[in-house]
Protein backbone atom coordinates (compact mmCIF):
# COMPACT_ATOMS: atom_id res chain seq x y z
CA UNK A 1 0.00 0.00 0.00
CA UNK A 2 1.36 3.12 -1.03
CA UNK A 3 2.09 6.02 1.62
CA UNK A 4 2.01 9.43 -0.02
CA UNK A 5 2.38 12.34 2.62
CA UNK A 6 2.85 16.15 2.43
CA UNK A 7 6.60 17.20 2.15
CA UNK A 8 5.89 20.90 1.56
CA UNK A 9 4.18 23.15 -0.48
CA UNK A 10 5.25 23.98 -4.15
CA UNK A 11 6.30 27.87 -3.22
CA UNK A 12 8.80 26.15 -0.36
CA UNK A 13 11.08 25.45 -2.61
CA UNK A 14 13.22 27.77 -4.93
CA UNK A 15 13.73 26.62 -8.52
CA UNK A 16 17.25 24.96 -9.08
CA UNK A 17 17.01 24.19 -4.86
CA UNK A 18 16.25 21.72 -2.53
CA UNK A 19 15.05 21.28 1.50
CA UNK A 20 14.67 19.17 3.90
CA UNK A 21 11.84 16.68 5.09
CA UNK A 22 11.93 15.09 8.59
CA UNK A 23 9.37 12.80 8.85
CA UNK A 24 8.42 9.46 11.34
CA UNK A 25 12.46 9.50 11.93
CA UNK A 26 13.55 9.89 8.31
CA UNK A 27 14.66 12.69 6.55
CA UNK A 28 14.49 13.25 2.73
CA UNK A 29 15.40 15.87 0.63
CA UNK A 30 12.78 17.35 -1.85
CA UNK A 31 14.14 19.26 -4.86
CA UNK A 32 12.72 21.30 -7.44
CA UNK A 33 14.39 21.25 -11.06
CA UNK A 34 15.21 24.70 -12.95
CA UNK A 35 12.07 23.34 -15.12
CA UNK A 36 9.97 23.05 -12.37
CA UNK A 37 9.96 19.33 -11.91
CA UNK A 38 9.91 18.21 -8.52
CA UNK A 39 11.91 15.01 -7.02
CA UNK A 40 12.79 13.01 -3.71
CA UNK A 41 15.36 11.04 -2.40
CA UNK A 42 17.02 9.96 0.77
CA UNK A 43 18.22 13.47 3.20
CA UNK A 44 21.46 12.21 3.90
CA UNK A 45 24.68 11.78 1.97
CA UNK A 46 25.73 7.83 1.67
CA UNK A 47 29.35 8.98 1.85
CA UNK A 48 28.49 10.18 5.39
CA UNK A 49 26.49 11.82 7.19
CA UNK A 50 26.08 15.51 5.83
CA UNK A 51 22.22 16.77 4.86
CA UNK A 52 22.27 17.36 1.18
CA UNK A 53 19.43 19.84 1.89
CA UNK A 54 22.91 22.01 2.43
CA UNK A 55 24.42 21.30 -0.63
CA UNK A 56 23.68 23.02 -4.18
CA UNK A 57 21.67 21.95 -7.18
CA UNK A 58 22.85 21.99 -10.38
CA UNK A 59 21.08 21.10 -13.79
CA UNK A 60 20.46 17.48 -12.34
CA UNK A 61 22.94 16.97 -9.62
CA UNK A 62 23.03 17.46 -5.90
CA UNK A 63 26.51 18.15 -4.59
CA UNK A 64 27.04 17.01 -0.86
CA UNK A 65 27.99 20.44 1.30
CA UNK A 66 30.87 18.02 3.13
CA UNK A 67 32.91 16.55 0.78
CA UNK A 68 31.51 17.39 -2.52
CA UNK A 69 30.23 13.97 -3.70
CA UNK A 70 27.48 14.15 -6.46
CA UNK A 71 24.02 12.60 -7.39
CA UNK A 72 21.63 12.77 -10.00
CA UNK A 73 18.53 14.04 -7.89
CA UNK A 74 16.75 12.33 -10.38
CA UNK A 75 17.96 8.81 -10.68
CA UNK A 76 19.93 8.58 -7.30
CA UNK A 77 23.09 7.79 -9.44
CA UNK A 78 26.70 8.41 -7.92
CA UNK A 79 28.77 10.75 -9.82
CA UNK A 80 31.85 9.36 -8.31
CA UNK A 81 34.05 9.30 -5.94
CA UNK A 82 33.76 10.38 -2.62
CA UNK A 83 30.24 9.13 -3.41
CA UNK A 84 29.71 5.14 -4.47
CA UNK A 85 26.64 4.40 -3.58
CA UNK A 86 23.40 5.57 -4.78
CA UNK A 87 20.71 7.82 -3.62
CA UNK A 88 17.21 6.36 -3.13
CA UNK A 89 14.92 8.05 -4.62
CA UNK A 90 11.34 8.84 -4.09
CA UNK A 91 8.08 9.23 -6.36
CA UNK A 92 6.78 12.36 -5.96
CA UNK A 93 3.44 14.10 -6.97
CA UNK A 94 1.33 17.41 -6.89
CA UNK A 95 -1.53 17.80 -5.28
CA UNK A 96 -3.43 21.31 -5.25
CA UNK A 97 -0.39 23.01 -4.62
CA UNK A 98 1.59 20.69 -2.65
CA UNK A 99 4.66 18.40 -2.77
CA UNK A 100 3.72 14.41 -2.07
CA UNK A 101 6.48 12.00 -2.03
CA UNK A 102 5.50 8.20 -1.07
CA UNK A 103 8.10 6.88 1.31
CA UNK A 104 6.31 3.53 1.88
CA UNK B 1 38.01 17.78 30.21
CA UNK B 2 41.53 16.55 28.62
CA UNK B 3 40.74 15.29 25.49
CA UNK B 4 44.01 13.60 24.88
CA UNK B 5 45.78 12.45 28.26
CA UNK B 6 48.12 9.62 26.49
CA UNK B 7 50.56 9.85 23.59
CA UNK B 8 49.31 10.87 20.36
CA UNK B 9 49.25 7.70 18.06
CA UNK B 10 48.94 9.00 14.32
CA UNK B 11 48.72 5.64 12.86
CA UNK B 12 45.25 5.87 10.94
CA UNK B 13 44.08 2.10 12.71
CA UNK B 14 45.90 2.16 16.10
CA UNK B 15 45.06 3.57 19.63
CA UNK B 16 44.34 7.16 18.95
CA UNK B 17 41.69 5.90 15.89
CA UNK B 18 40.06 3.83 18.28
CA UNK B 19 39.75 6.37 20.60
CA UNK B 20 38.24 8.84 18.15
CA UNK B 21 35.48 6.45 17.49
CA UNK B 22 34.89 5.49 20.53
CA UNK B 23 34.97 8.94 22.13
CA UNK B 24 32.32 10.53 18.97
CA UNK B 25 35.26 12.61 17.69
CA UNK B 26 35.47 10.32 14.23
CA UNK B 27 32.58 11.99 11.62
CA UNK B 28 31.47 14.29 14.58
CA UNK B 29 28.83 16.81 14.03
CA UNK B 30 30.97 20.37 13.25
CA UNK B 31 29.78 23.77 14.20
CA UNK B 32 29.03 25.93 11.76
CA UNK B 33 28.62 29.98 11.60
CA UNK B 34 24.94 30.65 10.35
CA UNK B 35 24.76 31.76 6.77
CA UNK B 36 21.47 32.32 5.45
CA UNK B 37 20.46 30.03 2.94
CA UNK B 38 19.93 32.56 -0.13
CA UNK B 39 23.69 33.65 0.67
CA UNK B 40 25.09 30.69 0.56
CA UNK B 41 23.31 29.67 -2.48
CA UNK B 42 24.92 32.34 -4.42
CA UNK B 43 28.36 31.72 -2.64
CA UNK B 44 28.02 27.96 -3.63
CA UNK B 45 27.38 29.09 -7.23
CA UNK B 46 29.92 27.32 -9.97
CA UNK B 47 31.40 29.45 -13.03
CA UNK B 48 34.16 28.41 -15.37
CA UNK B 49 35.68 31.58 -15.88
CA UNK B 50 37.53 32.27 -13.39
CA UNK B 51 39.34 28.88 -13.33
CA UNK B 52 39.32 28.94 -17.40
CA UNK B 53 40.95 32.43 -16.89
CA UNK B 54 43.67 31.64 -14.27
CA UNK B 55 44.44 28.31 -15.86
CA UNK B 56 45.30 30.03 -19.27
CA UNK B 57 47.91 32.78 -17.19
CA UNK B 58 49.24 29.25 -15.17
CA UNK B 59 49.79 27.19 -17.95
CA UNK B 60 51.36 29.77 -19.98
CA UNK B 61 53.57 30.74 -16.91
CA UNK B 62 54.87 27.51 -16.97
CA UNK B 63 55.45 26.92 -20.36
CA UNK B 64 57.34 30.28 -20.68
CA UNK B 65 59.25 29.56 -17.92
CA UNK B 66 60.02 26.64 -19.26
CA UNK B 67 61.06 27.77 -22.74
CA UNK B 68 63.03 29.97 -20.69
CA UNK B 69 65.14 27.44 -18.42
CA UNK B 70 65.67 25.36 -22.19
CA UNK B 71 67.00 28.36 -23.92
CA UNK B 72 69.29 30.01 -21.23
CA UNK B 73 70.23 26.26 -19.77
CA UNK B 74 74.30 27.12 -19.01
CA UNK B 75 74.07 30.67 -17.89
CA UNK B 76 73.28 32.32 -14.44
CA UNK B 77 69.98 33.80 -16.55
CA UNK B 78 68.33 30.48 -15.96
CA UNK B 79 67.92 30.92 -12.25
CA UNK B 80 65.15 33.03 -12.09
CA UNK B 81 62.92 31.07 -14.43
CA UNK B 82 63.95 28.01 -12.37
CA UNK B 83 62.37 29.91 -9.26
CA UNK B 84 59.27 30.66 -11.50
CA UNK B 85 58.71 27.03 -12.93
CA UNK B 86 59.35 25.40 -10.05
CA UNK B 87 57.20 27.39 -7.82
CA UNK B 88 54.34 27.63 -10.60
CA UNK B 89 55.03 23.47 -10.75
CA UNK B 90 55.77 22.34 -7.58
CA UNK B 91 53.75 24.96 -5.36
CA UNK B 92 50.76 26.20 -7.18
CA UNK B 93 49.88 22.78 -8.04
CA UNK B 94 49.00 21.89 -4.41
CA UNK B 95 46.19 24.28 -4.67
CA UNK B 96 45.15 23.68 -8.61
CA UNK B 97 44.94 19.74 -7.07
CA UNK B 98 42.94 20.74 -4.18
CA UNK B 99 40.50 23.06 -5.27
CA UNK B 100 40.01 20.72 -8.27
CA UNK B 101 39.84 17.73 -6.43
CA UNK B 102 36.85 19.28 -4.42
CA UNK B 103 35.24 19.85 -7.66
CA UNK B 104 34.44 23.75 -6.99
CA UNK B 105 37.23 25.28 -9.10
CA UNK B 106 35.19 24.67 -12.73
CA UNK B 107 31.79 24.11 -12.85
CA UNK B 108 31.83 21.81 -15.91
CA UNK B 109 33.25 18.37 -14.68
CA UNK B 110 35.75 17.27 -17.03
CA UNK B 111 37.33 20.57 -16.67
CA UNK B 112 37.91 19.73 -12.95
CA UNK B 113 39.31 16.15 -13.44
CA UNK B 114 41.53 17.61 -16.49
CA UNK B 115 43.35 20.06 -14.05
CA UNK B 116 43.13 17.61 -10.69
CA UNK B 117 44.62 15.42 -12.29
CA UNK B 118 47.57 17.21 -14.02
CA UNK B 119 48.34 18.71 -10.52
CA UNK B 120 48.53 15.42 -9.26
CA UNK B 121 50.78 14.24 -11.32
CA UNK B 122 53.13 17.61 -10.40
CA UNK B 123 52.53 16.86 -7.14
CA UNK B 124 54.13 13.02 -7.18
CA UNK B 125 50.44 12.43 -5.76
CA UNK B 126 48.40 9.41 -6.47
CA UNK B 127 45.18 10.90 -7.60
CA UNK B 128 42.41 8.07 -6.35
CA UNK B 129 44.52 7.83 -2.98
CA UNK B 130 44.87 11.84 -2.56
CA UNK B 131 41.47 12.33 -3.39
CA UNK B 132 39.81 9.98 -0.28
CA UNK B 133 42.93 10.88 1.87
CA UNK B 134 41.29 15.18 1.46
CA UNK B 135 37.26 13.50 2.28
CA UNK B 136 39.24 12.12 5.30
CA UNK B 137 40.80 15.50 6.29
CA UNK B 138 37.84 17.30 5.90
CA UNK B 139 35.45 15.13 7.85
CA UNK B 140 38.09 14.92 10.53
CA UNK B 141 40.30 17.60 10.56
CA UNK B 142 43.31 16.98 12.74
CA UNK B 143 41.54 14.56 14.58
CA UNK B 144 44.57 12.23 15.47
CA UNK B 145 43.96 8.50 14.23
CA UNK B 146 41.80 9.83 11.50
CA UNK B 147 42.82 12.59 9.31
CA UNK B 148 45.85 11.09 7.22
CA UNK B 149 47.07 14.89 5.94
CA UNK B 150 48.40 16.20 9.74
CA UNK B 151 51.56 17.99 8.45
CA UNK B 152 53.31 18.66 11.83
CA UNK B 153 52.87 16.03 14.91
CA UNK B 154 53.00 16.64 18.42
CA UNK B 155 55.48 16.56 19.40
CA UNK B 156 56.48 18.72 16.56
CA UNK B 157 59.81 17.53 14.93
CA UNK B 158 60.89 20.77 13.95
CA UNK B 159 63.91 19.23 11.47
CA UNK B 160 61.16 17.81 9.72
CA UNK B 161 59.08 20.61 9.50
CA UNK B 162 62.39 22.51 8.35
CA UNK B 163 63.49 20.25 5.89
CA UNK B 164 59.55 20.50 4.05
CA UNK B 165 60.93 23.45 2.44
CA UNK B 166 63.08 21.81 0.62
CA UNK B 167 60.72 19.23 -0.52
CA UNK B 168 63.42 16.31 0.19
CA UNK B 169 61.28 14.82 2.35
CA UNK B 170 58.28 14.76 0.66
CA UNK B 171 60.08 13.60 -2.61
CA UNK B 172 61.28 10.74 -0.07
CA UNK B 173 58.03 9.91 0.69
CA UNK B 174 56.17 10.73 -2.46
CA UNK B 175 58.58 8.98 -5.35
CA UNK B 176 58.75 5.83 -3.14
CA UNK B 177 55.39 5.91 -2.31
CA UNK B 178 53.53 5.59 -5.99
CA UNK B 179 56.35 2.92 -6.90
CA UNK B 180 55.48 0.89 -4.37
CA UNK B 181 51.30 1.41 -5.26
CA UNK B 182 52.26 1.06 -8.80
CA UNK B 183 53.60 -2.56 -7.58
CA UNK B 184 50.27 -3.02 -6.51
CA UNK B 185 51.20 -2.67 -2.30
CA UNK B 186 48.54 -0.32 -0.72
CA UNK B 187 49.44 0.32 3.18
CA UNK B 188 46.79 -0.30 5.79
CA UNK B 189 46.76 3.57 6.48
CA UNK B 190 46.03 3.74 2.54
CA UNK B 191 43.52 0.75 2.90
CA UNK B 192 41.47 2.39 5.76
CA UNK B 193 40.55 5.20 3.92
CA UNK B 194 40.65 4.36 0.55
CA UNK B 195 37.16 1.98 0.00
CA UNK B 196 38.10 -1.21 -1.74
CA UNK B 197 36.24 -0.50 -4.92
CA UNK B 198 38.72 2.31 -5.94
CA UNK B 199 41.79 0.64 -4.56
CA UNK B 200 42.34 -0.81 -7.89
CA UNK B 201 42.21 2.75 -9.62
CA UNK B 202 45.38 3.82 -7.19
CA UNK B 203 47.53 1.00 -8.73
CA UNK B 204 46.53 1.96 -12.39
CA UNK B 205 47.18 6.21 -11.35
CA UNK B 206 50.84 5.05 -9.68
CA UNK B 207 51.74 2.96 -12.65
CA UNK B 208 50.63 5.98 -15.26
CA UNK B 209 52.77 8.43 -13.09
CA UNK B 210 55.83 5.86 -12.57
CA UNK B 211 55.81 5.11 -16.50
CA UNK B 212 56.14 8.82 -17.32
CA UNK B 213 58.97 9.36 -15.09
CA UNK B 214 60.61 6.14 -16.86
CA UNK B 215 60.10 7.85 -19.94
CA UNK B 216 61.62 11.10 -18.43
CA UNK B 217 64.38 9.61 -16.95
CA UNK B 218 64.84 7.62 -20.95
CA UNK B 219 65.11 10.81 -22.49
CA UNK B 220 67.28 12.64 -20.44
CA UNK B 221 70.02 9.38 -20.83
CA UNK B 222 69.38 9.43 -24.26
CA UNK B 223 69.74 13.41 -24.41
CA UNK B 224 72.76 13.67 -22.06
CA UNK B 225 70.86 16.23 -20.32
CA UNK B 226 69.64 16.97 -17.14
CA UNK B 227 67.12 19.24 -18.69
CA UNK B 228 64.13 16.62 -18.71
CA UNK B 229 64.27 15.87 -15.51
CA UNK B 230 64.74 19.65 -14.29
CA UNK B 231 61.29 20.20 -16.27
CA UNK B 232 59.17 17.17 -14.92
CA UNK B 233 59.82 15.62 -11.34
CA UNK B 234 63.12 17.77 -9.85
CA UNK B 235 60.81 20.98 -9.54
CA UNK B 236 59.33 19.16 -6.95
CA UNK B 237 62.48 19.49 -4.55
CA UNK B 238 63.10 22.78 -5.60
CA UNK B 239 59.75 24.58 -6.04
CA UNK B 240 57.93 23.33 -3.22
CA UNK B 241 58.81 26.35 -0.86
CA UNK B 242 56.26 28.22 -1.37
CA UNK B 243 53.50 25.47 -1.19
CA UNK B 244 55.18 24.80 2.79
CA UNK B 245 55.36 28.43 3.68
CA UNK B 246 51.22 28.68 2.81
CA UNK B 247 50.27 25.33 4.07
CA UNK B 248 51.58 24.69 6.97
CA UNK B 249 49.88 27.86 8.12
CA UNK B 250 46.69 26.15 7.53
CA UNK B 251 46.44 24.37 11.27
CA UNK B 252 50.09 24.39 12.31
CA UNK B 253 50.26 25.13 16.37
CA UNK B 254 46.44 25.01 16.70
CA UNK B 255 44.20 22.91 18.46
CA UNK B 256 43.52 18.86 17.76
CA UNK B 257 40.98 16.82 18.56
CA UNK B 258 38.38 19.19 18.38
CA UNK B 259 34.60 19.55 16.06
CA UNK B 260 35.20 23.43 15.14
CA UNK B 261 36.97 24.75 12.81
CA UNK B 262 38.02 28.20 14.58
CA UNK B 263 39.95 26.13 16.66
CA UNK B 264 41.86 23.81 14.22
CA UNK B 265 42.40 25.79 11.42
CA UNK B 266 43.85 29.31 10.47
CA UNK B 267 42.97 32.20 8.21
CA UNK B 268 45.68 34.41 7.27
CA UNK B 269 46.08 37.41 4.92
CA UNK B 270 48.33 37.38 1.90
CA UNK B 271 49.98 38.99 -0.91
CA UNK B 272 48.19 39.24 -4.33
CA UNK B 273 51.11 37.18 -5.95
CA UNK B 274 50.77 34.25 -3.08
CA UNK B 275 46.85 34.37 -3.31
CA UNK B 276 47.71 33.42 -7.09
CA UNK B 277 49.65 30.85 -6.37
CA UNK B 278 47.26 29.29 -2.88
CA UNK B 279 43.93 29.98 -5.22
CA UNK B 280 42.89 31.97 -1.88
CA UNK B 281 42.80 29.16 0.42
CA UNK B 282 44.56 31.52 3.17
CA UNK B 283 41.01 31.92 3.68
CA UNK B 284 41.22 28.39 5.09
CA UNK B 285 38.83 28.57 8.16
CA UNK B 286 36.11 29.24 5.61
CA UNK B 287 37.24 26.93 3.04
CA UNK B 288 36.86 24.06 5.91
CA UNK B 289 33.71 25.80 7.54
CA UNK B 290 31.89 25.62 4.35
CA UNK B 291 34.16 23.37 1.41
CA UNK B 292 31.09 24.02 -1.34
CA UNK B 293 32.42 27.67 -1.91
CA UNK B 294 34.62 28.22 -4.65
CA UNK B 295 38.18 30.13 -4.38
CA UNK B 296 37.44 32.95 -5.87
CA UNK B 297 33.80 33.43 -3.63
CA UNK B 298 36.08 32.96 -0.90
CA UNK B 299 36.76 36.54 -0.21
CA UNK B 300 33.18 37.51 -0.15
CA UNK B 301 32.58 34.14 2.48
CA UNK B 302 35.34 35.71 4.49
CA UNK B 303 33.40 39.19 4.57
CA UNK B 304 30.32 37.41 5.32
CA UNK B 305 31.43 35.38 8.61
CA UNK B 306 34.80 37.27 9.88
CA UNK B 307 31.99 38.34 12.76
CA UNK B 308 32.04 34.79 14.08
CA UNK B 309 36.18 34.19 13.25
CA UNK B 310 38.54 34.80 14.84
CA UNK B 311 40.78 37.97 13.86
CA UNK B 312 43.24 36.68 10.94
CA UNK B 313 46.51 36.52 11.10
CA UNK B 314 47.72 40.32 9.14
CA UNK B 315 50.75 38.28 7.16
CA UNK B 316 52.25 35.16 6.71
CA UNK B 317 55.42 36.25 8.83
CA UNK B 318 53.17 37.32 11.60
CA UNK B 319 51.45 33.94 11.46
CA UNK B 320 55.07 32.22 12.26
CA UNK B 321 56.05 34.74 14.43
CA UNK B 322 52.77 33.85 16.53
CA UNK B 323 53.63 29.59 16.22
CA UNK B 324 57.18 29.26 16.60
CA UNK B 325 56.74 30.07 20.33
CA UNK B 326 53.84 27.70 20.10
CA UNK B 327 55.56 24.39 18.87
CA UNK B 328 58.87 25.17 21.13
CA UNK B 329 56.25 24.71 24.43
CA UNK B 330 55.13 21.67 22.87
CA UNK B 331 58.26 19.90 22.51
CA UNK B 332 58.22 20.11 26.33
CA UNK B 333 54.22 19.90 26.86
CA UNK B 334 52.57 18.30 23.49
CA UNK B 335 49.15 19.37 24.79
CA UNK B 336 49.67 22.78 24.92
CA UNK B 337 48.28 24.85 21.84
CA UNK B 338 47.46 28.45 20.47
CA UNK B 339 43.93 28.80 21.63
CA UNK B 340 42.83 32.04 19.03
CA UNK B 341 40.45 34.11 20.65
CA UNK B 342 37.17 34.92 19.27
CA UNK B 343 35.68 38.73 18.88
CA UNK B 344 32.84 39.38 20.70
CA UNK B 345 30.37 39.26 17.96
CA UNK B 346 31.69 35.41 17.81
CA UNK B 347 29.17 32.23 18.94
CA UNK B 348 31.45 31.01 21.92
CA UNK B 349 33.13 27.49 21.52
CA UNK B 350 31.60 24.82 22.76
CA UNK B 351 32.87 23.33 25.57
CA UNK B 352 32.43 19.47 24.82
CA UNK B 353 35.88 18.23 23.35
CA UNK B 354 37.39 21.52 23.26
CA UNK B 355 38.75 22.44 26.81
CA UNK B 356 42.06 20.93 27.08
CA UNK B 357 43.77 21.81 30.86
CA UNK B 358 47.25 22.95 29.75
CA UNK B 359 48.13 23.96 33.21
CA UNK B 360 51.32 21.92 33.09
CA UNK B 361 52.05 23.60 30.41
CA UNK B 362 52.70 27.03 32.40
CA UNK B 363 55.60 25.41 34.52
Amino acid sequence: MADWVEACAVDDVEEEDVIRFDHGGRSFAIYRSADDEFFATDGFCTHEKAHLADGLVMDDIIECPKHNGRFSYKTGQAKGAPVCVNLKTYPVRIEAGKVMIEIG
Amino acid sequence: MTTMARKRDYSLVGESTRLAIETGLASAEWYHTDVPRKAMKELMQRSDEPAIRDTIIWLAAILGSAAGIVWFWGTWWVVPFLLVYGVLYGSSSDSRWHECGHGTAFRTRWMNDFVYHIASFMLMRNPVQWRWSHARHHTDTIIVGRDAEIAVMRPPDLLRAGLAFTGILDFRYSLPTLVRQAFGKLSDDEKSYIPEMEQGKAVVSARWHIAIYVVTIALAIALRSWIPLVLIGLPRLYGTWHMVTTGLLQHIGLADNVVDHRLNTRTVYMNPVSRFIYWNMNYHVEHHMFPMVPYHALPRLHELIKHDLPEPNPSMWHAYHEVWPVLLRQLKYEDFYLKRELPPTARPYRGQFHEVDMSAAAE
